[in-house]
């Protein structure tokens, strides 16, 4: 008699099929294989890319009080950026490297003090946080030509600032008599130094600038500024404007001086022929004047153009279709109870969860790559018809509105499959995540955001439904840039947002990440 | 040897349509109360209406005379987000049906479809509407409460929160509510699948506001606040301001009417006309 040697059994799958990719690529097969989840998704990218001839249509001409006007148009300054330069300029022509030193011994001014019972302004003595004085050479006295200034700011210190958007800390505290700033600009070619001193004989550097293609002869000299401060009254009356008057004293040009002569920067407003003031005594000039020399973003830019996000404004539209189906891509199985199905074939729960998060998260993305590439294809060329773009957009800007935007619908997607796991059901699911993504946004536009007082500077658009909800990563196409030393106002609807591009797309990584490990944490313990 | 049997052919006189309705009244009574879901969903969304409508209110400050504020529409402020939670309840009532398959057992018992929708409607309205009614009253008792200590007192122009118009406003935040819970069964029914309706159904609500705030065509963005059922309801929340609406207060009411007229409808000729 023989006995039968029994072969221990030996599972036939393959080494392959143990790895992740194998688990990725089945769940990937179950989302291609569903014809109205691949139709959703194509719904997705249609919506974003069709938004945008609603969203681009923009009107190209203005209305004035007197009826349809030309559209005012915004300054530009080097790089076609829009700028803001009107201010009144003490100058004298000079020519080649050279020095411009300056003893500051005053920064004084008018900013509104209060509210008077109809709602103008009562005008006092003080200053703008960024009210201004000091020196400045400026390639010509037209708006946008390039320049570098060293200056006395209210209540930010020395600062240099050249070419409208760049801005450098130098002495901090107030200047007084008892408390002089000494103030120094040395040009070399193209290159400007900027140097101050408390003293006059210890220097320090501050900055330097570089203006290319800075022409041989330009204009050095004094300035003041009220800065910019969005007044509804100094549009009408001058004399709501705040202003900003600096005295100086030992001015010291390395040049052969030929006298100073006053300016007005830009086209004079008002009636007003000029914007300030140039006094002469004894060694101490004056300069008085409003207006403002930096960036025009935000209320400051007074133009027709929009910002390039306008372009992806669908992605809310898209974003209904893809909850949808993220949410089903888990929430379906439950329902089917081909999760039982699944669980056998990956019993490790965490792999299968994940598996799921990488297969719907890559097809999020890849529909945000696809519609936003076609959106602002399509967007750009419709919104330059109106005119320039509120600010230009570099390649590296696009670059990131196209990937940002896949990247916000691929964690807007892993946070609907998270959500899905958590409640196992469809309906909730899909509306948890549509109240935390979409509503926030209504939300920014009404009281509980708050409102933004004037002045209230970067960062003040939308408030906190647009911080700390998944909601916030619209920040990432924001295509209009915010700086610290223009406080103006940044309205949500011009496309300004509370965070930096990359920290609100984080924001919602964050919730997507949050609620992916709860969902892990649950489908392992729970029953399925 | 043959038997034949006659059947009678059916015939449906009004007293018997009658006991119909009534008996599939009691049947979709029955299973509301029965399951414990519905009556959750429906305190959620009561506890998130007062409770965001609190928060706005403590979140303003109206400074001057004609700080342009509208308080009735500080303290309904819940109600944005809070209809998705009713909608949510609204697409359940169906969606459920179809997704454990009980909706072939449902008419199976009730063959008459017609009637078996109606008593769905009928089942759902009156718990949404009392939620609704305690939901309102919170965030009105909310709002009274908190908004004359942040400057809406009478100096600024807010001399009574409690006249007709603010009743008027009540009642049409109380009558909004109800119609979303019915616009959403409506499209369920034609949809028949739960996460479809309801993204159906909070897109409907909520893309025509961002919509009109995104575009910058100020006619267009006007028809949108007029034909939208979220932005149109909201005019029927309003208080002051009557002048600057898109729509006056019932008119708006009418445009949601109109969303959930058809909807259901909608979802009436799907259901008479599909296999479920």
């Amino acid at each position: 008699m023989t006995t039968k040697t029994v072969t221990p059994h030996r599972s036939p799958v393959t080494p392959e099929r143990e790895s992740f990719w194998y688990l990725v690529h089945a769940e990937w097969t179950k989302f291609r294989t569903v014809r109205g989840w691949v139709i959703a998704v194509l719904l997705t990218i249609a919506a974003i890319t069709a938004f945008v001839f609603v969203s681009s249509d923009v009107s190209s001409s203005c209305v004035s009080s007197s009826g349809p006007a030309a559209c005012p148009v915004q300054p530009t300054g080097p790089g076609g950026i829009p700028v803001v330069d009107a201010f009144y300029f003490a100058h004298q022509p000079v020519t080649g490297s050279g020095t411009i030193t300056v003893q500051v011994t005053s920064l004084a001014g008018q900013v509104e003090v209060r509210q008077a019972g109809n709602g103008a302004p009562q005008m006092g003595p003080g200053l703008e946080p960024w009210s201004k004085a000091g020196i400045i050479i400026k390639e010509n006295t037209s708006q946008g030509s390039a320049y570098a200034a060293m200056m006395i700011t209210g209540s930010n210190g020395v600062r240099m600032q050249w070419d409208y958007v760049n801005d450098t800390p130098g002495l901090a505290g107030r200047v007084s008599a008892s408390a002089p700033r000494w103030l120094r600009l040395v040009r070399d070619g193209g290159t400007i130094t900027g140097y101050d001193s408390p003293d006059g004989t210890h220097w320090t550097l501050v900055g330097t600038a570089t203006l290319p293609g800075l022409t041989s002869t330009v204009q050095a000299g004094l300035f003041a500024a009220g800065s910019y401060y969005d007044s509804r009254f100094c549009t009408f009356d001058s004399s709501f404007c705040t202003r900003a008057t600096g005295v100086f004293r030992h001015i010291g040009l390395s040049w052969p001086a030929t006298g100073w002569t006053g300016t007005t920067v830009g086209a004079p407003d008002f009636g007003v022929p000029a914007r300030g003031t140039l006094r002469q005594s004894a060694g101490t000039l004056t300069v008085a004047s409003f207006g403002d020399i930096g960036p025009a973003a935000g209320t400051a830019y007074g133009g027709n153009g929009q910002s390039l996000q306008r372009a992806l404004a669908g992605t809310f539209f898209g974003l209904i279709p893809l909850i949808v189906v993220a949410a089903m891509f888990i929430t379906a199985e439950y329902r089917r109870r081909l999760i039982w199905v699944s669980l056998t074939a990956a019993p490790r729960r965490g792999r299968l969860l994940a598996a799921k998060a990488v297969a719907i998260g890559t097809v999020g993305f890849v529909a945000g790559l696809v519609a936003a590439t076609l959106a602002l294809a399509i967007g750009t060329p419709l919104l330059l018809r109106a005119g320039p773009l509120a600010w230009p957009v570099s390649l590296l800007t696009e670059a990131r509105m196209v990937v940002g935007t896949g990247a916000l619908l691929a964690a807007a997607a892993v946070l609907a499959l998270a959500i899905g796991t958590i409640v196992r059901r469809s309906a909730p699911a899909v509306a948890i995540v549509i109240l935390v993504i979409v509503v926030p946004y209504l939300l920014a536009f009404g009281p509980l955001s708050g409102s933004q007082p004037q002045g209230s500077g970067p960062g003040g658009g939308g408030g906190w439904p647009l911080q700390i909800t998944p909601a916030a990563a619209l920040s990432v196409q924001q295509a209009v840039p915010q700086f610290h030393q223009l406080l103006a106002v940044y309205p949500l609807s011009n496309g300004y947002y509370p965070l930096a591009p990359w920290a609100g797309l984080a924001v919602e990584c964050g919730w997507a990440a949050a609620a992916l490990a709860l969902a892990f944490f649950l489908l392992r313990r729970r029953d399925a | 040897m043959s038997f034949t049997a006659r059947v009678a052919p059916p015939r449906y006189p009004l007293g018997q349509a009658l006991h119909a309705a009534a008996a599939a009244l009691k049947a979709e009574w029955t299973k509301f109360r029965t399951v414990a879901g519905p009556s959750w969903l429906l305190a959620g969304a009561v506890m998130l209406i007062v409770a965001v409508g609190a928060a706005a209110a403590s979140a303003v400050r109206c400074q001057s005379a004609k700080c342009g504020i509208d308080p009735a529409m500080v303290s309904f402020t819940g109600i944005g987000p809070g209809q998705a939670v009713v909608a949510v309840a609204g697409v359940l009532a169906i969606g459920n049906e179809y997704s454990t398959g009980m909706i072939k057992l449902s008419l199976t018992a009730m063959p008459r479809r017609l009637t078996w929708l109606f008593a769905k409607a009928a089942v759902l309205t009156a718990p949404v509407l009392a939620a609704s009614v305690l939901a309102v009253a919170g965030a009105v008792l909310a709002g009274r409460l908190i908004l004359p200590g942040h400057g809406f007192t009478p100096a600024h122009g807010y001399a009574s929160l409690s006249s007709a118009t603010d009743l008027r406003a009540a009642a049409g935040a109380v009558l909004y509510l109800t119609l979303i819970a019915l616009l959403s069964l409506g499209l369920a029914a034609a949809v028949r699948d739960s996460a479809a309706a309801i993204g159906l159904v909070l897109g409907v609500l909520y893309l025509f506001p961002i919509a009109a705030a995104v575009i910058s065509n100020p006619p267009l963005a006007r028809h949108l606040d007029q034909i939208g059922p979220l932005p149109a309801g909201q005019d029927a929340l309003a208080a002051t301001g009557l002048k600057d609406l898109a729509l006056t207060p019932w008119q708006g009411l009418g445009v949601v009417a109109l969303w959930t007229a058809g909807a259901l409808l909608l979802g009436a000729l799907a259901l008479k006309s599909r296999d479920a």
